[in-house]
């Protein structure tokens, strides 16, 4: 299929952006790797009258560290992290470990993790991550800069806190926990998750101090699962606590039903994947 | 030079094999450099002055009358030229596919849809513009108003007392109602040592083309002809059916075939598009292309393998195959293909359900049922993946029944090697073939006692492993008499070859059959170059135009080596008589004393004694005063050839493992021996294997074509529509025997479809193998990671858990 007519626009700067999202009005698109956007486009899904193709302001491109905080600027590729340094990328290592299971080789070539988190699918691997981690999401809009933490920022199906007009610049991650490790189930290699099942476990003198658990693939959001998390929290991390967890996230999650896997079915998976992500978390 | 002969740019040269033989030499294809540096010609890369686009409005109901189509909207769409709906198609001719049997009811197939429609992505308006965008941007535009009906979406509710009508003609839904045997059977049934009753499904799958269809139409106003460039697998065919339908003298008509990225059986039919395109180019006075998109390729393009087998088998108390007795039904959808009809699905199931294995009496009925789907055409295969599937479950349910060893009861029941030619119970007659022994190599290469030993110590530890196998015989290369007994309104099987050289000693092979992946280029010129004693490079094969070559049937049913092999070898001949007759004179020698060698003419046991083929040529073609007066001048030389077909056959194992937590299936081995005769190139035939077993294993494990109860297609891109990756493909591990055939003219036996085969059954065995002690049976297809988790927590609640 082929795109509705679209004006394109290529801009240098953040600020030229934002000035020329500000004049196209609300309902003008940022283009940066362009994976998720335009094949829906081309399915004429989304008909955006404008693109705003942010790929060559060269600032936004950067994988850093400021002491313990990671910085992922907004265009760093899927596979700069696939690639990226052990030490550069410290307690956060699951990002290293989630970035093959993002789509197929050409995509983590073009496709950025801005363009990810901004995108808003809840089965992603970096959508399911930033919450997971307790990222925070910053943007730069008309009115300046903001920082949104993940809990706020994820709204609903491709739906994010991001206004018209504002341009996700950066992720950042602070806070790196002992142990995590996302899990997930799909058809075909590459294929967005059936279920995902991501969990980060912070230990001291054998107990649980923090449990966090997200599943992907149930909701309309990468979701937290509280549920889980009580059952952790104290733990031994034993494999019994892990099991109980694991059954408390399948009961706790309501997922739709779809060709690819029924509501049922996906609840079952939630405990399986959880249960695998948190033995291997554990296991760090 | 590369190690296997052949030059940099694909070309081979030099004195070939030892032997000075081309016919089994891996040489590198000829088409590759073509197709790997992305120079090759389809027919969206075809450029014309004035190229105008193409783009269908399809229904997006399974069901509808179309009560008014308002295309002013649409017309006044920037770059838009013209909409056509069926009122302006001017003077055509209705398709109408037939078969001329009393039980078969032939129904037409609108070009565009005039009052109703019967599938969703049923073409019902086309739009021509400047841009192939543009012509999208009018589609959207076209305001139809449809009243929507009761759609009918699966065999069940085709069948059902009280369903619509999808042709007022078939009511019931039956377009096909063929009684293919009628032996007594009952008193196999009553003796027998073990009865295995079953319903065996395999869901609707679709070819997935690399390239889906496409065409560019031009009407050439100096030669007063039209000109189609078609993504076909049938150039002839289409250009009788096309010049048919508008009515045009056929000479007037030229069909071309350029590069074809795949075809698998969905281009071997006559596409509506085809006549269309011809239809808008006619209409705006300019050339016009249509490139479907994936998404029209996936809901709207031809689709099969949709059947359900009610199926009884008796059996002895040695496990030997008695009777069979089956109630074949095919979902055929809308309407009919053309030539072969939506009958070619159940009348070959009905034909060659006992496949590979011996027995006596049989009785099948074998319908085609209509429904609001896209219409079949036969897919690589046709209905052979499923009554290998059939068959291999029944002998793996009787072993079990019997407690007899799953590949014992195969040896069993196999074609012996004394038993040939085998007349079988359904009627075929099957010449020699190696099936016992590609058996038992199978089961060596698998390590078929120790993988036993394995699986008994992995049930303790509750791991799941199955091994499966599939034993069958691929009829290939069959001529008219064979096709006759379709009944069709054409009958395919010959194929002519001309073969002719230029004064510059080069040759050209003009054939009807039409490459479309399958390297034909080198392998008709490997055949031609043994009995021309000429590297292969020096010899050009020209198809897919039927200007340029002699009236034939493309390619399809796994005939191009054999039937065009066999006339370009006959042809390749006869110009080798030729020459040797010119060279004889030149030499003063006995034709029968020459040989032709290296590209010279030689007389037998008297080296030096020779003259090069170049002086031949230029003698025929630019010196005839020196030719005696008996022989004309020129070099060419055609043939036709038409056999009566040949079978190939092969044995496929498998390993699985199944993991009891997600129901995810993977394949850990799998061993494929086969047996095609003498192969021309052995790596053109591992090609088709390995592609053939990935088509085999996708409709086994993930690909199905699904419509909701209501006829709305829930498949429609490449994220529903399951095609594995290659990383869901297993490595596949070839053995290669060779029983030459008599009927070929080169020994060789067709293959191209034998993957696709046997895959399917080979996989559903392995599954089915390893969670028989669960009381699971595998009798429906695609085996989905879900379904099989229910099926083991049903059977054994103390699995979940497990490790």
């Amino acid at each position: 299929m082929k795109p509705a007519p679209f004006d394109y626009h290529r801009v240098d700067t953040v600020e030229d952006a934002l000035e020329r999202l500000g004049e196209l009005g609300d309902d003008a698109k940022v283009l940066a790797g362009g994976q998720s956007l335009v094949p829906m486009m081309n399915f004429r899904i989304v008909r955006p009258p404008a693109l705003v193709d942010i790929t060559r302001v060269p600032d936004l491109k950067y994988v850093a560290r400021d002491d313990g905080t990671l910085r992922i600027g907004a265009l760093a590729l899927h596979r700069e992290i696939e690639h990226a340094d052990d030490d550069l990328l410290g307690g956060f290592g699951v990002l290293k470990a989630a970035a093959p299971l993002v789509g197929h080789f050409p995509i983590r070539a073009r496709g950025t993790f801005g363009g990810s988190v901004a995108h808003g699918d809840p089965a992603s691997e970096w959508c399911m991550l930033t919450m997971l981690l307790d990222g925070e999401i910053v943007a730069r809009g008309p009115d300046g800069e903001r920082v949104i933490p993940a809990a706020d920022f994820f709204l609903g199906f491709f739906t994010t806190a991001l206004e018209p007009g504002e341009i996700l610049t950066e992720v950042r991650l602070a806070d790196p926990p002992d142990g995590a490790a996302i899990e997930e189930f799909a058809r075909r290699h590459g294929d967005f998750a059936i279920v995902a099942a991501a969990a980060a476990v912070d230990v001291e003198d054998g107990a649980c101090t923090r449990a966090r658990v997200v599943v992907g693939g149930v909701d309309e959001v990468p979701l937290r699962v509280e549920a889980a998390e009580e059952v952790l929290a104290g733990s031994d991390l034993g494999a019994e606590a892990i099991e109980e967890a694991a059954q408390a996230a399948a009961r706790a999650v309501e997922p739709g039903s779809d060709i690819h896997g029924s509501a049922e079915y996906r609840k079952k998976l939630t405990a399986v994947l959880l249960r695998r992500a948190l033995t291997r978390a554990v296991g760090r | 030079m590369s190690a296997d002969g052949a030059s940099p740019d694909g070309r081979a040269h030099g004195a070939g094999a030892d032997d000075g033989r081309w016919v089994g030499r891996s040489i590198r294809a000829v088409e590759h450099r073509r197709h790997l540096t992305g120079t090759g010609a389809f027919v969206d890369d075809l450029q014309r002055p004035g190229l105008r686009h193409l783009a269908f409005v399809r229904s997006p109901h399974p069901a509808a009358r179309i009560a008014d189509i308002d295309t002013d909207e649409a017309r006044a769409t920037p770059g838009v030229e013209a909409v056509l709906t069926a009122h302006d198609l001017g003077d055509t001719a209705p398709l109408i596919p037939a078969l001329a049997r009393d039980d078969f009811v032939p129904v037409e197939m609108p070009l565009l849809a005039r009052d109703r429609v019967r599938h969703a992505g049923e073409p019902v308006a086309m739009v021509v513009a400047a841009t192939p965008h543009a012509a999208e941007d009018g589609a959207e535009r076209v305001r139809v108003t449809y009243e929507e009906e009761t759609a009918v979406a699966s065999l069940e509710a085709a069948l059902a007392d009280d369903a619509p009508a999808v042709h007022d003609e078939a009511p019931g839904n039956v377009l096909l109602d063929a009684r293919h045997a009628d032996d007594d059977v009952e008193p196999d049934f009553e003796g027998a040592a073990a009865v295995v009753e079953a319903t065996f499904r395999t869901g609707r799958v679709t070819a997935v083309p690399m390239e889906g269809r496409a065409c560019l139409a031009e009407w050439d106003r100096r030669e007063d002809r039209a000109i189609l460039y078609t993504s076909t697998q049938v150039p002839h065919i289409v250009r009788t059916a096309v010049a048919g339908i508008l009515k045009l003298p056929e000479r007037r008509l030229r069909v071309i075939a350029p590069d074809v990225g795949g075809g698998f059986g969905q281009k071997c039919v006559v596409a509506r598009e085809e006549a269309l395109t011809l239809i808008a180019a006619r209409a705006v006075g300019r050339p016009v292309k249509w490139v479907e998109d994936r998404q029209e390729n996936l809901t709207a393009g031809f689709q099969g393998h949709d059947q359900r087998y009610d199926v009884r088998a008796a059996f002895d108390e040695q496990g030997r195959l008695l009777a069979i007795d089956a109630d074949i039904v095919c979902d055929v959808g809308a309407y009919s293909n053309h030539p072969f009809t939506c009958g070619v699905e159940p009348l070959m199931a009905a034909a060659e359900l006992f496949n590979a294995y011996r027995g006596s009496r049989y009785r099948a009925r074998g319908r085609a049922v209509a429904t609001h789907r896209p219409p079949m055409a036969p897919y690589r295969g046709v209905s052979r993946p499923q009554i290998v599937l059939v068959v291999e479950r029944l002998l793996q349910k009787a072993a079990r029944e019997l407690d007899l060893d799953p590949v014992e009861i195969r040896r069993r029941n196999l074609i012996p090697d004394d038993a040939f030619p085998y007349a079988t119970p359904s009627g075929l007659t099957i010449d020699p073939g190696s099936y016992r022994e590609a058996l038992d190599r199978c089961a060596a290469a698998l390590g078929y006692e120790a993988l036993r030993e394995r699986q008994r110590a992995e049930r303790e530890a509750g791991r799941l492993m199955g091994i499966g196998f599939a034993c069958f015989a691929e009829r290939t290369g069959y001529g008219s008499q064979v096709f006759s007994q379709r009944k069709m309104t054409m009958t395919p099987g010959y194929e002519t070859a001309w073969v002719r050289m230029d004064p510059s000693a080069g040759v050209t092979v003009a054939i009807g059959t039409s490459g479309h992946g399958q390297q034909h280029r080198t392998t008709l010129a490997q055949i031609a170059a043994d009995e021309l004693g000429l590297d292969p490079g020096r010899i050009e094969v020209i198809q897919g135009d039927t200007d340029a070559t002699p009236y034939g049937w493309g390619t399809f049913a796994s005939r191009s080596t054999v039937v065009g092999g066999g006339s370009t070898k006959l042809a390749a001949i006869r110009l080798a008589e030729r020459l040797k007759r010119i060279g004889a004179h030149m030499l003063e020698a006995a034709p029968e004393d020459l040989e032709l060698r290296g590209g010279r003419v030689v007389v037998r046991g008297a080296p030096g004694h020779e003259v090069a083929l170049e002086d031949v040529a230029r003698l025929a073609h630019l010196e005839v005063h020196r030719l005696p007066e008996d022989i004309e001048p020129g070099l060419d030389a055609h043939a036709s050839f038409d056999p009566p077909g040949t079978f190939s056959n092969a044995t496929h194992g498998a390993v699985v493992r199944l993991d009891p937590e997600t129901g995810a299936v993977t394949i850990e081995r799998y061993v494929v021996v086969e047996d095609c005769g003498v192969m021309i190139n052995p790596a053109v035939v591992e090609g088709q294997v390995r592609g053939g077993v990935a088509q085999g294993i996708a409709a086994a494990l993930y690909e199905e074509v699904v419509h909701a109860d209501d006829g709305q297609p829930q498949t429609t891109n490449l994220m529903d529509y399951l095609v594995p990756t290659a990383r869901e493909i297993p490595a596949v591990e070839i053995e290669h025997l060779e029983t030459p055939s008599a009927f070929s003219e080169t020994g060789a036996k067709g293959m191209g479809e034998g993957g696709t085969m046997g895959a399917p059954a080979c996989i559903a065995t392995a599954v089915a193998d390893a969670v028989a002690h669960l009381g699971i049976e595998i009798d429906a297809l695609p085996i989905t990671p879900e379904w099989l988790l229910q099926a083991l927590e049903a059977a054994r609640p103390a699995q979940r858990g497990a490790a």
